[in-house]
């Protein structure tokens, strides 16, 4: 069942807005250092002192996850932007110019496409390297074949509409009424795709980190913490939850949100709730 | 055949609401049908008539219910009928016919299991028999070879066949009860017809009562033997056909009535005057489709169209779909690269690499069909209108704000609808402002194509009225694209008849309605009747050609009707 609109978009927003002032916070000041060890600290569960405990390093789990957070946000955004834009422009141009280039530079899409994007990801960083730069070019590359596909749709139908003809009619150029009427009708369908791909983004960043192919350690990221903390899980159990929880919960919160947003971007839908 | 005053179906004091909203969209409706009789439900969209229709067999669309009331279906209370009872009642005794034929034919199944279905289900009969029947019907419908047809799909006919077997497949099980829902209005005009002959005939013979759905004025009065007229929700006036039509009581019948298009007031052009838009030889072909290693040789569209508009001049294009009407207005509004053939403005040839080419350009607008999708959903109508300014050069922000305003004022919307959005907007108003923005850079031509085909009666009327007047005040030329002969009658100077990609007849208005001289342009004209005013305040059904067999045929017919109803 769907959860009223201003319900989803309270939650959604809620979660995410704390998600990026925590990571914002997190990439100017913790409250220890993320990377500091303490060996008289070590295994420390939630208290006063430690909030949310200290890792088999002694470092403080909080200060870590916050960092984790700047971390995490920084290089979904990126890889999300990176990925958006090479498919946009892909998808614009083929859907626009149909014929010959379409068909061939959708062929090289749908080869790319069927590829696991994980996997693609993981090929891509064995050439690239396992470091920050790696992950968001690799899984830009490996997400903007699906941006490219949703696109061209959308452009292939907004096309045939009458007010393309209109504008053309009216004498402007291909390139204007590409610009000014097909590309802000796909706005809707792509804030929608970009809201969950953050997800996707995240959710794959912290499984690289995790199989140890992400940023790489002492970094903190919530994928290699949740890695380490395996050894740890019968005497740490925060260790292991906690990194899982955050990553849930912003799931959770990009799904509503991305709900949300796809009503709101519409006008159609405007003042009907 | 039962035409007994018996009531097949008595409606009372229905009330149809949204649930959970309890907003009425019918409200307190009653009527009844007897036996054996043809009842049309008129009215204009959001009236409530598909609903009205489709409450009989309780076949409402999710989230909307009956409220309260009765509908009695042959003395069985059908509001609180068992779902099994239900059942029998929707396939075997009540039928019912779509507006889209190939939606409600199912693509992926042989027509013989198709048609056989609902007959193996309600009928207990020998597979030999039945299909006995499925080929009568068949035949009876008008299908040349129906052994062939029981091994076809769908997709194999064209949308006037497909018709055809849908009402096959309904007759097949003998209703007494067929609800029609526009069953003709995506079919030509000569196709529409034939299907409406062919229905009212077959229902007629088994004596089946018909509920024809629709918002063809004319198509009605043809063959209907009572009229309901709806309204928002209500049930505004009833009758009998020919009264309610000649002596209409309620306001709104009238003002439904007096929205038929009428034959403007005839206006002289000079013989000698150079024309405007000239059209020599223009050739249309469309790229055949691709095969594995090859295309098919290209579609002609257009075979060597030859055309002159004198300015201010309003020349109509009529014919039926496929007839190349529409293409032949893409290619004029630069919107289809013609593949041979010129054509001519303001006495210069226009050829896309020249100057003359943009000045053509600048002065030829186009008003589009649909206006729910002609104009772009995310732009304000300010903006909307305003776009074909900036291609005028010495125009800044401020005279083109005050030009957008002055040009809404003309379409009657008023200035500060530049503001809002499409979706704000009735079907009408996006036509206006359509419109405006075909208007607003001053054209010499503008291209109407179907203009007002998506319109309501009531809208359309006040549609061509605007048009009409912005045509006089602004005197561009106008070729007017419409498959509606009323329409045409009301608008147009001159007359340009298309069929198959060629001009088969062209005159002035008078000349080509009131004689024809193509065969294809007096089977169009006849298959047609007009509504022309009656002294009550009403309309008339009237033939528009006198010919032999068809002037009788209209009396006889509804001769025929009074005589079954009494």
């Amino acid at each position: 069942m769907r959860l009223p609109f201003q319900i989803n978009a309270m939650v959604g927003g809620a979660i995410i807005g704390f998600l990026l002032l925590v990571a914002l916070c997190g990439a100017f000041w913790t409250p220890y250092d993320p990377l500091g060890i303490s060996f008289s600290d070590k295994l420390t569960p939630p208290g006063p002192s430690h909030w949310l405990g200290t890792d088999e390093f002694g470092r403080d789990v909080a200060s870590r996850l916050m960092a984790g957070a700047a971390t995490s946000v920084w290089v979904s955004i990126t890889t999300v932007t990176l990925a958006i834009s090479v498919g946009v422009v892909i998808g614009v141009t083929s859907g626009y110019a149909r014929g010959w280039f379409d068909r061939i530079v959708m062929a090289f899409n749908d080869a790319l496409l069927a590829f696991p994007g994980i996997l693609l990801a993981l090929g891509l960083l064995a050439v690239l390297g396992a470091n920050k730069y790696g992950i968001i070019v690799a899984l830009g590359i490996a997400y903007s074949p699906s941006v490219a596909r949703i696109v061209r749709g959308t452009v292939l139908s907004i096309r045939e509409r009458e007010f393309i003809a209109a504008s053309r009619v009216t004498g402007n150029s291909e390139i204007y009424t590409m610009c000014r009427h097909v590309l802000p009708n796909c706005i809707a369908p792509l804030t929608v795709l970009a809201t969950s791909m953050f997800g996707w983004v995240l959710l794959a960043e912290s499984s690289l980190s995790f199989l140890g192919l992400g940023v790489p350690p002492p970094a903190p990221t919530w994928g290699n913490m949740l890695a380490s903390a395996r050894p740890f899980i019968a005497q740490a159990v925060w260790l292991a939850v906690l990194p899982g929880l955050c990553i849930s919960i912003t799931l959770l919160g990009i799904n509503l949100l991305g709900d949300a947003l796809r009503d709101r971007l519409d006008p159609r839908m405007r003042g009907r709730t | 055949m039962n035409t007994s005053g018996e009531n097949l179906l008595e409606v009372e004091d229905l009330c149809i609401a949204v649930k959970g909203a309890g907003l009425d969209v019918i409200k307190h409706v009653s009527f009844s049908i007897r036996s054996g009789e043809i009842v049309g439900i008129v009215g204009e969209s959001g009236s409530g008539k598909t609903l009205a229709a489709r409450s009989v067999i309780r076949l409402l669309p999710e989230g909307i219910e009956a409220t309260s009331g009765r509908i009695a279906f042959e003395g069985e209370d059908v509001l609180g009928m068992s779902p099994r009872k239900l059942r029998k009642l929707r396939g075997s005794r009540v039928g019912m016919v779509f507006q889209e034929p190939m939606t409600s034919l199912n693509p992926s199944m042989l027509l013989e299991r198709q048609l056989d279905e609902a007959l193996a289900l309600h009928c207990r009969l020998p597979s030999a028999t039945r299909q006995e029947m499925i080929l009568d019907m068949l035949r009876r419908v008008g299908l040349e070879e129906p052994k062939r047809a029981l091994t076809s799909y769908p997709h194999e006919f064209s949308g006037g066949m497909r018709q055809r077997i849908m009402l096959a497949s309904v007759m097949l099980l003998k209703p007494s009860f067929l609800i029609a829902d526009e069953p003709t209005t995506a079919l030509d005009a000569v196709v529409q017809r034939d299907v409406l002959e062919l229905m009212v005939g077959l229902t007629r013979e088994q004596g089946t009562a018909v509920m024809l759905i629709s918002h063809d004025l004319s198509m009605v009065a043809r063959y209907c033997d009572r009229i309901i007229v709806m309204c928002r929700g209500e049930v505004v006036e009833t009758g009998d056909c020919k009264t309610l039509l000649e002596n209409p009581q309620h306001p709104y019948t009238r003002k439904l009535l007096g929205a038929m298009p009428k034959r403007g007031p005839e206006r002289s052009f000079a013989q000698d005057e150079a024309p405007l838009v000239s059209v020599r030889d223009l050739v249309v072909d469309y790229p055949g489709r691709r095969k594995l290693l090859r295309r098919e040789p290209p579609h002609r569209a257009l075979h060597g169209i030859s055309l002159d508009i004198a300015p201010g001049q309003v020349v109509a294009m009529v014919g039926s779909s496929g007839s190349g009407k529409t293409t032949l207005g893409q290619a004029l509004a630069g919107l289809v690269k013609p593949s041979g053939g010129s054509i001519g403005f303001d006495g210069k040839p226009i050829d896309r690499a020249q100057t003359s080419y943009w000045d053509y350009r600048f002065n030829c607008q186009m008003i589009f069909q649909d206006p729910y999708s002609s104009l772009d959903p995310r732009d304000t109508i300010g903006r909307i209108v305003g776009e074909p300014l900036r291609h005028v050069r010495d125009m800044n922000k401020v005279s083109r704000a005050a030009r957008v305003a002055e040009v809404l004022e003309e379409v009657q919307l008023g200035r500060d609808y530049a503001d809002r959005f499409p979706h704000e907007l009735s079907g009408g108003q996006r036509q206006r402002v359509a419109i405006a923005r075909a208007i607003v850079r001053r054209p010499r031509f503008v291209i109407a194509d179907e203009a007002v085909s998506a319109l309501d009666v009531t809208v359309r009327a006040q549609i061509l009225d605007l048009f009409a007047d912005l045509q006089n005040r602004h005197g561009f030329s106008c070729l007017f694209i419409s498959h509606d002969l009323g329409v045409v009658e009301q608008v147009a100077d001159r007359v340009v008849v298309m069929d198959k990609g060629k001009i088969v007849e062209e005159g002035d208005r008078s000349a080509v309605f009131d004689n024809p001289q193509h065969p294809f342009t007096r089977k169009l004209l006849s298959v047609v009747p007009a509504l022309e005013a009656a002294p009550g305040g009403g309309v008339r059904l009237q033939w528009r050609l006198d010919i032999p067999g068809h002037g009788s045929e209209i009396t006889q017919s509804s001769a025929l009707a009074t005589t079954e109803t009494i």
